[in-house]
């Protein structure tokens, strides 16, 4: 079986906005939603930079029950997962009565964990945890609390790849309804933003410390790229077959047209050129296409210095003799890490649907790998009929979807 | 903390955080019934005690308790136990 796979809503929640709107807008403008967090330099923290994303308030729109079970991330989730939801058209009277599946991307919940290791040393009794405290804990806390408050009755589990999870669920969620195993899936990335969640990733020396200037920090392919800066919130996108979508009378957005995916088999956390082409490649022939088919690539570029440069290398190794238009909305809005291989979809679907192309701000001067590559650095009115967009993760995961214009 | 403090605050945790409508709160109603409480509402219930009158309940505490009053009457004992307690040397 080959079904056409469509995406028919689409839900965010990040520091460049709260819904789809607000987002475009952001996106448009060239707007950076990064700033400070002074409680990260008292818990230590070399870079107190992040991106600032604004908290749900769920009391009066969810009930206690659902509430409680809700991580920081799941959330976000929730809230992504509700505008999707409502512009695909999907009741949930509708889902009730059908088999609608859920894969979203996470890859923690340290708050949740680690605010229940801080009750139990202090009270050393486990039942003053709280009943929400075990859904919000593990990894499935997204999947496992949206599939109840939902209703969902098909495919329900959480990926979890380091910053390729969102990208890879709806790889995967892809694959399924292309291959007849589901017709509808909700699909997504979420990322809780909290000084417990990146403590580790500080240490590494990753974040940029270009904190006089938050907005400028965050500068993909720049030569003078300092680091990564942390953001989180959630996209949701729903996945259905063509044929469903067009028999519910959803309104179809676009196509998913092509996953590749890879693995470096080399180093934790360094990059690999040849994993990244390995994936590219992939893509482009799942998708039955040549490099110059591709209008607009949006880089997983996360503004560190030996990342950035590995892709840029990748990408000119398959696209460069295309010119192919590539920018970061990393440099916007910082590494959503669990959920920015989903929220990059969201972002350059925005773009697709608005004809633009929205730039890689903070790009004055590329290295030597990317300045071989044709950087968008200003808002560019531009027809997109496919675009490729690129998650890597420690660990050596890759993915890259490619998706088309429905015309 | 008094006997009306004690209800006061009760009454205030179940509406705040069970979100139970203050209506239905009257001394001679189920207590389950009322909140709909499960097994992992008991829990909570557990947690939301503890925080606020500082003792920890224990399941069989709640074989005996029925109305919103039995409730009442119980915490109030636990708060006068825990007054007149001799502290361990």
């Amino acid at each position: 079986m080959n079904n056409r796979v469509v995406i028919t809503g689409l839900g965010i929640w990040s520091c460049l906005g709260t819904n789809l709107d607000e987002v475009k807008n952001s996106l448009y403008t060239g707007k950076s939603g990064i700033g400070m967090d002074p409680e990260r330099k008292l818990w230590g923290y070399r870079s107190g930079l992040t991106g600032i994303v604004e908290k749900p308030q769920l009391k009066g729109i969810l009930d206690r029950r659902a509430r409680i079970g809700l991580s920081e991330e799941a959330e976000y989730a929730y809230m992504a997962t509700l505008e999707a939801m409502k512009n695909a058209k999907m009741e949930i009277d509708w889902v009730e009565k059908n088999e609608v599946g859920i894969l979203y991307g996470n890859d923690s919940s340290a708050k949740a964990v680690s605010e229940a290791i801080d009750t139990i040393r202090l009270k050393k009794d486990t039942t003053l945890l709280g009943s929400g405290s075990i859904f919000q804990s593990m990894n499935c806390t997204v999947t496992m609390n949206l599939s109840t408050i939902f209703k969902l009755k098909g495919i329900n589990f959480t990926i979890s790849a380091a910053c390729a999870s969102g990208s890879h669920a709806l790889g995967l969620g892809y694959l399924m309804i292309k291959w007849g195993l589901q017709k509808h899936i909700i699909c997504g990335g979420a990322q809780e933003v909290n000084p417990f969640a990146f403590g580790s990733f500080d240490g590494l020396s990753a974040f940029s410390i270009r904190e006089d200037e938050p907005m400028k920090a965050s500068r993909p392919f720049d030569k003078n790229r300092d680091g990564l800066i942390p953001s989180g919130g959630a996209a949701t996108l729903i996945l259905e077959s063509y044929e469903s979508a067009m028999e519910r009378g959803a309104p179809i957005l676009a196509e998913v047209i092509g996953y590749g995916f890879s693995s470096n088999g080399e180093h934790i956390s360094n990059s690999s050129v040849d994993g990244q082409i390995r994936s590219l490649n992939m893509a482009l022939n799942d998708a039955n296409l040549k490099a110059a088919d591709v209008d607009y690539i949006n880089a997983h570029a996360t503004s560190t210095p030996g990342g950035d440069y590995a892709e840029a290398q990748a990408i000119d190794a398959v696209f460069g003799g295309c010119k192919t238009m590539v920018s970061s909305t990393k440099s916007m809005t910082g590494h959503e890490c669990w959920m920015a291989g989903a929220s990059e979809i969201v972002y350059s679907t925005l773009m697709m649907q608005n004809n633009f192309i929205a730039p890689n701000i903070n790009f004055e001067e590329g290295d030597d790998a990317s300045s071989k590559l044709n950087i968008v650095t200003k808002t560019t009115e531009k027809n997109i009929d496919v675009f490729l967009s690129n998650s890597f993760g420690f660990g050596g995961t890759n993915s890259s979807l490619i998706i088309k214009k429905i015309k | 903390m008094t006997h009306e403090e004690i209800i006061e605050r009760i009454n205030g945790f179940l509406v705040e955080e069970f979100e139970v409508d203050a209506e239905k709160i009257v001394p001679d109603a189920n207590l389950r019934e009322t909140l709909e409480l499960d097994s992992l509402d008991y829990v909570d219930l557990v947690v939301i005690m503890e925080s606020n009158f500082g003792f920890k309940v224990v399941a069989e505490d709640f074989i005996n308790i029925h109305t919103f009053q039995d409730f009442y009457d119980y915490v109030n004992r636990k708060v006068e136990e825990k007054k007149t307690a001799v502290p361990e040397s």
